[in-house]
């Protein structure tokens, strides 16, 4: 039965996928798109692997549909259509399939148990994962601690594409006159004469607060964590934009605490990691943290998650107000 | 007992299934894009009531019901919400609301 529905899922995405290359209509492409994340949102949820379809459904189907419409905002809706050297492109394609096509003969098959990622770390993860730190979650626990170095990564390049995007985006500021949209002064700040969605958005702003708080702090129980809090948590001041306005939001949560969140995630995370070093340990291990080597993992782990959701939380909104004030200028 | 459950559940499924169905037909059948929100409606109220309501009876009087319940609840606070935003767009974006016409079929994204 799992089987079945992943394989609907699946013929879902190639038909999602062809879709996307076909339309020349860039709105029905992000469109299509959010639709690809949510397809394969749900594809990883019947695999068991909830964290990664919370990232997915939260990041890839929700904040990137709207950082793509907002980029769409500033440009043009329909692709322009380059001259295609078609054979050339069909035979780097068909090239491409046939080495994909070859290296899938030496995967082992779905739901093998000897495959190697069953057999490489993961069991001393699972096993070794209770007694070091003691959390019901074991993603959570090979992402802040085993693996930490990798999210630490991670979070640096998160933190380095919000700042790629301030420079890109916040180099020409003033009055340059190419607003084209036909819009009525009125919309331009927001669904105000619109009662429904106002009334209703500002009812729902602070549950998803309230839900992205709890992804946050309940990582080491359950699916979530910093990236998908932090898309959540932005999702809410996004929606808060939309319905009050940019001003608004600015004013509540301006651009200097996002640059403040931004820094201050990336940089907790790696102050942890020192104190680690300072404390006479290695670098990102938290077992010195505090008396008990368990404890000092858990706090870890929970500082390195608050670290990540600030990160992600402060370059979201960045790069959402980057597009929405070049949208203005 | 249980039989009972599973045959009131199987049968709240199956209803919600089929106006889900009916609502997909709608949307690609009916002629303007007002008239295809209206069928698309279906799917969000009908089609999810019933098919929550098929899975509250399978899951019993646990945890995962009440989870269920706030779902719901925002699904019908949300949905219509944003089918009220997306006509209230299209009037904006000065999209007729003209029965029978096919003419704004072209341009509805």
């Amino acid at each position: 039965m799992k089987v079945l529905f992943g394989v609907f899922l699946l013929t879902l995405l190639v038909i999602t996928a062809v879709a996307i290359v076909r339309t020349k209509n860039l709105f029905v492409a992000v469109m299509l798109l959010g639709i690809f994340s949510l397809l394969i949102a749900a594809n990883f949820f019947i695999l068991d692997a909830a964290d990664v379809a919370l990232t997915e459904a939260a990041v890839g189907a929700g904040i990137s549909t709207v950082l793509f419409l907002g980029a769409l905002a500033l440009t043009s809706e329909h692709e322009r259509t380059a001259t295609p050297h078609r054979l050339l492109s069909f035979a780097v394609v068909t090239v491409a399939s046939l080495v994909v096509l070859y290296a899938t003969f030496d995967k082992p098959t779905f739901g093998d148990p000897n495959a190697p990622v069953h057999q490489h770390v993961a069991p001393w993860y699972l096993e070794k994962t209770p007694e070091y730190i003691d959390i019901p979650n074991v993603v959570t626990a090979v992402l802040g601690s085993f693996r930490g170095y990798d999210t630490l990564g991670e979070v640096f390049v998160v933190f380095t594409a919000g700042i790629g995007v301030l420079f890109l985006l916040s180099a020409r500021r003033g009055p340059s006159g190419r607003r084209q949209t036909a819009e009525p002064p009125g919309a331009a700040v927001g669904l105000r004469h619109d009662v429904i969605p106002r009334v209703v958005g500002r009812l729902l702003v602070p549950f998803i607060l309230l839900f992205g708080l709890y992804v946050q702090f309940h990582g080491e129980y359950g699916p979530g964590g910093g990236f998908q809090a932090g898309a959540l948590i932005a999702a809410a001041f996004i929606l808060y934009a939309l319905i009050e306005g940019e001003e608004q939001t600015l004013r509540a949560l301006p651009q200097s605490a996002l640059n403040a969140l931004m820094v201050g995630g990336a940089l907790l995370y790696g102050v942890v990691g020192l104190a680690g070093v300072f404390l006479g340990s290695n670098f990102l291990d938290y077992s010195v943290l505090a008396s008990n080597p368990v404890s000092g993992q858990q706090m870890g782990i929970i500082l390195i998650e608050a670290g990540v959701g600030m990160t992600v939380t402060g370059v979201l909104l960045s790069i959402f107000h980057a597009f929405a004030a070049r949208d203005r200028a | 007992m249980a039989l009972l459950l599973d045959i009131v559940s199987w049968v709240l499924l199956a209803a919600g299934g089929a106006f889900v169905l009916v609502g997909g037909i709608g949307a690609l059948r009916m002629p303007n894009l007002y008239t295809r929100m209206h069928a698309a409606s279906v799917t969000d109220t009908m089609g999810a009531v019933l098919v929550i309501a098929g899975v509250m009876v399978q899951a019993g009087l646990t945890l995962a019901t009440i989870k269920l319940a706030a779902i719901l609840l925002f699904l019908l606070i949300t949905s219509p919400t944003s089918s009220y935003a997306l006509a209230s767009a299209a009037m904006l974006a000065g999209i007729k609301p003209d029965a029978g016409s096919a003419a704004d079929l072209e341009d509805s994204p």
